[in-house]
């Protein structure tokens, strides 16, 4: 059986679907993050299978993946400090619970 | 480009504004001398425009629009801004002049935001000069809109009542008319030159041109008739007039009735027939049901209403829907009366409205059933009701006998049954205005006085009577000698019933 | 004839109108008293000198070979509505024209000095001398008028100034109601008028008079022959511009303002609503007469009206109570009898010895009218002054107190009723000649109503001035008035007595040539006989208190309360116009308006605000349901690529 380009997609994509479904489901801030991270990731995972699979003489596939960890780090540091924010005004993470912006 | 005298016409409503925008709100003075100076130079402006186009008109200059100028405005669209003025266009100068000059002097008092208000009246004012100094479909329709806009915040801040429900549902309904207005434009700008030419906005051009295509004409007809017949008033689509002007100040409802309601009027001759003839001969029947309708169903609507300002929108109704009706009548006589209709009726109307703000001031009421006997308290004021309801009805000597006979013999020229038994039902129109005309006159000003706190209201300041007098004045001038103005605009007319004529 | 003149006939009224109309809150009450009277005196000194100029000069423009012309003194333009039919402002001087402006300005006069006395006591006399030099003013131009148009237009001002004048008392709602009321039934009237002379000059091209009159033919021929509804267009013209007369000469069914109209002052009574204003209809069909003369029909139905006005109101003018009121009957019907006469009248029947002779006649009584009903009037207005009061049931017995008065107004009475040598005989016996000698029916018919004339007039003085003395006069004696009010009533009563003389049939006939006149014995004796029997039967009736009225009354109550309550035209007109017209009509159109056409305006609103209230839930700021429709958004769009790409 050779591990060709599917075997690493169909993960890929039920990861996404993953964090799709926690994205749109979950109450939570945390578990929104959290979620949001798997389709993040979901997208490196691609980028750095199609590099390998479709283009392996280049390495820009890699280096996007990589460029993106390090910005969704720096997004995930920004979010968590929004979080705790709203956590320590309203005690509550919930989304449903922080509209006081809106009205 | 400023040599040319038209251009001054809306010049000098910007300066006015430009003036207003140093003032501040509690410099009422300065806020007035800026509104006095600046529509007395209007009015004088007018005036000498009016003495100049005779004397070039006498000195054998018969060119259909006097003091163009054409200057590009936007080159990839051909759009100019066009000037031109014949015999009409400066009667509609005069009559806004006049009007905001009255109109000036009857918001005196004006209050809360002086200044804010003069701004808006005077962009307004812009706006209505800029119609009428055109000849350049697109900015005559720029100049449209500006006159609109105004209007929302005029009644919006300044009105009573119901103002925020009237300024939406008046901005509303004529931004629909815009709309379809602007579809009739785009369609005769599309078609306005023979294959190969160079399309124009130009009115001028586009009549020479005589280049729409009948099969386009009847839709773009419908369009531009009804979209300007909205702000004419024209039944079904008249149901702002009431509300909005119940609910305007007495300036603004003086300018809108007087002036602006007739750049419906003169848009309806000056694009939907002068433009597309074929059609308005082919479907003129359809609109002179509609305003036929108007004429006879505001006059009756008006005999039952108990406020001042209604019974005076609905009357307005009557009278403008005379205005279109007679146009409809695509002969030069009919046609000439409904411009001396527009005059008489933007005069009238604006005396009417000055008055009835008058009277508000002081017994907070406009409900004919809680006044009466006014005419012991303020006789000045009384007198000059009574005289505006005499205009109305059509006494000789005043400006609406003239104008409703010219539109009637006007109206008998064409013979068939038809239009007949239309003009009847538009006559029966003067019998129903007097009853109720009278039935105000005599609930409002004649009788026992009805409130005993009335006895101490006083009567008519010196700016009131100014404004009145200038009204009284000029309907009276053109009651008495109807015939300098009525040979204008016989002469104003021959192009456009030429047109109507080949296109028969 | 020189300009000046005419046009200061019509100018100085006018500027005396404008003077103490705007001047007038400024001056003093006798300043504005002596202005008008003095103003009114020149304007009738000036028109008795064209009036007599035209007359008796013998000037080659008035009088050819012993034909009076037509002549007019100027015509100027005034609004052109095409290139031929022009509306001109002008002064037409022919024998009717000149005539009026004698009649006019001697009754105006009078009633401006009479005035005076009258109105001492009033509020707004300054205004009263306006209005009534603005109704002299217009009467003069309706009279002196080139075209019908000019007609037209000091028809409306005639209107208004009567208008103006019987809501003088503007405090009194029911002034305000009768003023209201004349103005709109006249004005109903007038529409009638337009209508025909839009129908008329619609064919002729011209509204000038004299083109029209000189050759009626001619406006036959240009008809063409056309009908409408199964009558020739002309007949339909000249019916619609009679009806503007019937509105303003009070013709049933359009009377019903002239008795109201009493609300205004006497003096007024006696000018506008006696005079010269209600005659106007009379004075348009005679203006119209040759065209009136090719239409058969018209002529008939001119007839018919006014025999059957002129029998209604005498009819209802003995049952009515307020003297003003009965005079204002007799007027309606006097002035239906002049219809009747203009009606009866031809112009072209050859040989046919009576075919002027109603025209002459009509214009003779229209002349003598004027002046013993302003007489009658100002009698009246005399005892009001007296006695406070419009009631014959506070008055009686007051011959002794008031002698001028009574014996002024027995000259009046004796006047109307036709008994010679009054003037009143001598116009009444022509009209009624004129009748027979078109039909017995009407001759015999009109003698009656001449009959009830002398009736209803002796009736009313008898109460007045025998009966019973009321015992309120002992605590309030009344006495004739000052001498501004005497001096008019003892010309009038001068000029009642001696008109009869004057030698009418020289002086105004249709064609201008000389018509000869002279006394049909076997009508006059029948019409004095029948005379003197009503005036006998009054002197029987009401001479002393008796109870053989209240004998009559309830004899017969069904009819005495219908002619009392005037046959319930004001009810059926109440009916109409309130029920109907306001109640239904009206009422109807203006919910529609608000509950249909503008309700769909606002349907529109709604549900455009609806519609945005619904799918607004789609913009909630709720992120996760963004991601949840972006996501569907996506797959949706990639399954249609993927489709379209299959």
């Amino acid at each position: 059986m050779d591990l060709n380009l599917l075997w690493y997609l169909v993960p890929s994509v039920i990861m996404f679907c993953c964090g799709v479904y926690g994205f749109v489901t979950r109450k939570n801030m945390i578990a929104i993050l959290v979620s949001l991270e798997l389709i993040l990731n979901s997208a490196d995972l691609n980028f750095a299978i199609f590099n390998r699979f479709l283009f392996p003489g280049s390495m820009e596939g890699m280096v996007f993946t990589l460029f993106a960890i390090a910005i969704a780090a720096a997004e995930t540091a920004v979010a968590i400090a929004i979080i705790i924010n709203i956590y320590r005004a309203i005690g509550s993470t919930e989304v449903n619970e922080t509209n006081s912006m809106k009205h | 480009m400023f040599g040319n005298i038209l251009i001054w016409f809306v010049i000098i409503p910007v300066l006015m504004m430009a003036g207003l925008g140093l003032c501040r709100n509690s410099s009422m003075k300065a806020i007035r001398s800026i509104m006095v100076v600046g529509s007395t130079a209007l009015l004088a402006l007018a005036i000498w425009l009016c003495v100049d186009f005779l004397a070039l008109r006498a000195g054998g200059n018969d060119a259909e629009m006097l003091y163009t100028g054409s200057w590009m405005w936007y080159a990839p669209l051909n759009i100019h801004l066009a000037v031109g003025v014949d015999g009409i266009s400066v009667l509609m100068l005069m009559l806004s002049a006049i009007i905001v000059f009255a109109g000036t002097f009857a918001s005196w008092k004006i209050n809360p935001l002086p200044k804010n208000f003069f701004l808006w009246f005077a962009l307004l004012s812009t706006g209505v000069f800029g119609f009428f100094i055109s000849i350049d479909m697109f900015t005559m329709f720029m100049f449209y809109e500006v006159a609109l806009i105004p209007m929302y915040l005029l009644i919006g801040v300044w009105g009573t009542g119901r103002k925020e429900y009237s300024a939406m549902k008046l901005t509303l309904m004529l931004m629909g008319g815009s709309a379809f207005l602007m579809l009739g434009l785009l369609g005769i700008y599309w078609h306005s030159a023979p294959a190969g030419g160079e399309l124009t906005w130009n009115i001028l051009e586009i009549a020479r041109n005589n280049a729409v295509d009948p099969s386009w004409q009847g839709m773009l007809f419908v369009f531009t008739f009804v979209g300007f017949g909205v702000l004419g008033a024209m039944f079904p689509f008249h149901t702002w007039s009431p509300d909005g002007h119940a609910c305007a100040p007495t300036a603004v409802s003086m300018l809108h009735a007087g002036v602006l309601m007739k750049l419906g009027g003169y848009g309806c001759f000056r694009i939907a027939i002068y433009l597309l003839p074929q059609a308005a001969n082919e479907l003129a029947w359809i609109f002179i049901i509609l305003t036929g309708i108007s004429v006879v169903y505001g006059a009756f609507s008006a005999c039952v209403q108990t406020d001042l300002k209604y019974i005076n929108a609905y009357s307005s109704v009557s009278h403008c829907g005379m205005v279109l009706f007679a146009l409809l009548m695509l002969n030069q006589t009919a046609m000439t009366g409904a411009i001396l209709q527009m005059l008489s009726h933007g005069l009238m109307t604006a005396l009417f409205f000055a008055l009835i703000g008058m009277i508000y001031g002081r017994t907070h009421t406009r409900d004919i059933r809680q006044m009466g006997g006014l005419m012991q308290i303020m006789p000045y004021l009384g007198v000059c009701y009574m005289i505006a309801g005499f205009a109305s009805l059509g006494l000789p000597g005043l400006s609406g006998f003239v104008a409703e006979m010219t539109i009637f013999f006007g109206a008998w020229e064409d013979a068939d049954f038809f239009h007949r038994a239309f003009v009847v039902a538009a006559t029966c129109s003067i019998v129903i205005t007097a009853v109720y005309i009278l039935r105000v006159v005599g609930k409002l000003l004649l009788g026992p006085v009805h409130d005993d706190h009335h006895r101490q209201l006083t009567d008519a300041t010196w700016f009131e009577r100014l404004s009145t007098v200038t009204l009284i004045v000029c309907i009276a001038g053109i009651g008495c000698f109807p015939n300098w103005i009525n040979e204008t605009i016989q002469a104003s007319f021959m192009p456009i019933v030429a047109a109507i004529q080949n296109a028969i | 004839m020189g300009i000046t003149l005419p046009i200061l006939i019509l100018a100085l009224p006018l500027f005396m109108f404008l003077l103490l109309g705007i001047g007038g809150v400024k001056m003093s009450r006798k300043v504005a008293g002596v202005l008008g009277i003095l103003g009114m005196g020149t304007t009738m000194t000036l028109a008795y000198i064209v009036a007599f100029t035209y007359f008796f000069s013998g000037d080659a423009a008035f009088i050819v070979d012993g034909v009076r012309q037509q002549f007019q003194v100027f015509d100027v333009t005034w609004l052109a509505f095409t290139e031929k039919l022009v509306v001109n402002i002008g002064f037409l001087l022919d024998p009717i024209s000149a005539m009026m402006l004698v009649v006019i300005t001697t009754i105006s006069f009078m009633v401006h000095l009479y005035s005076w006395g009258y109105m001492e006591h009033e509020g707004g006399f300054q205004r009263y001398y306006a209005f009534l030099s603005l109704f002299s003013f217009s009467m003069l131009g309706l009279v002196v008028a080139t075209n019908i148009f000019q007609m037209y237009i000091f028809w409306e001002l005639v209107g208004v100034s009567s208008f103006l004048l019987i809501g003088f008392f503007y405090r009194l709602p029911s002034a305000v109601a009768a003023s209201k009321k004349a103005f709109i039934v006249t004005r109903f009237a007038d529409l009638g008028f337009l209508l025909g002379i839009l129908t008329l000059s619609y064919f002729t091209d011209t509204f000038n008079f004299v083109d029209m009159t000189s050759n009626p033919m001619q406006v036959l021929t240009q008809t063409g022959g056309a009908t409408f509804l199964g009558a020739s267009v002309l007949t339909w013209a000249m019916v619609l511009i009679f009806t503007g007369g019937m509105g303003k000469s009070a013709m049933l069914p359009l009377h019903i303002w002239l008795p109201d109209a009493m609300e205004g002052p006497t003096p007024v009574s006696a000018l506008i609503h006696a005079a010269t204003m209600v005659v106007a209809g009379v004075y348009l069909v005679a203006r119209m007469f040759p065209v009136y003369c090719v239409v058969e029909a018209s002529m008939t139905f001119i007839t018919v009206v006014g025999a059957i006005t002129a029998f209604y109101a005498a009819v209802v003018a003995c049952t009515q109570v307020d003297i003003k009121r009965v005079l204002a009957f007799s007027t309606i019907s006097q002035i239906a009898f002049m219809m009747v006469s203009l009606g009866v009248a031809r112009d072209h029947m050859a040989g046919v010895h009576y075919s002027g002779l109603g025209y002459m006649a009509g214009m003779f009584h229209l002349f003598t009218h004027a002046m013993f009903k302003a007489l009658l009037f100002l009698g009246a207005g005399a005892l009001i002054h007296a006695v406070h009061s419009n009631d014959y049931t506070k008055m009686g017995g007051l011959r002794k107190y008031m002698p001028i008065t009574h014996w002024t107004f027995l000259i009046g009475c004796l006047a109307i009723a036709g008994i010679p040598p009054f003037s009143g005989f001598f116009s009444k016996d022509e009209m009624l000649a004129a009748m027979f000698g078109n039909s017995w029916l009407w001759g015999a018919w009109m003698t009656m109503v001449a009959g009830l004339t002398a009736f209803y007039m002796f009736r009313l003085y008898y109460l007045i001035f025998w009966w019973e003395e009321n015992p309120e006069y002992k605590h309030h004696r009344p006495h004739d008035a000052p001498w501004q009010m005497s001096l008019p009533l003892l010309i009038l009563a001068a000029v009642s007595v001696v008109a009869g003389f004057i030698p009418f049939g020289t002086l105004v006939t249709w064609d201008g040539a000389p018509y000869h006149i002279h006394l049909e014995t076997p009508v006059a004796v029948t019409s004095i006989i029948v005379a003197v029997a009503a005036i006998a039967l009054a002197t029987v009736m009401y001479r002393k208190k008796n109870p053989l009225p209240t004998k009559f009354k309830n004899a017969m109550p069904g009819l005495w309360q219908a002619a009392h309550r005037r046959f319930y035209w004001d009810e059926i007109y109440l009916f109409i116009t309130r029920k109907i017209i306001f109640g239904i009509i009206c009422t109807a159109i203006a919910w529609f308006d608000r509950h249909v056409i503008d309700a769909t305006m606002d349907a529109f609103a709604k549900v455009t605000q609806k519609v945005s209230y619904s799918i607004r839930g789609l913009q909630s700021g709720n992120v996760q349901a963004y991601v949840l429709w972006y996501f569907f958004g996506a797959v949706a769009l990639a399954a249609i690529t993927w489709i379209c790409l299959l």
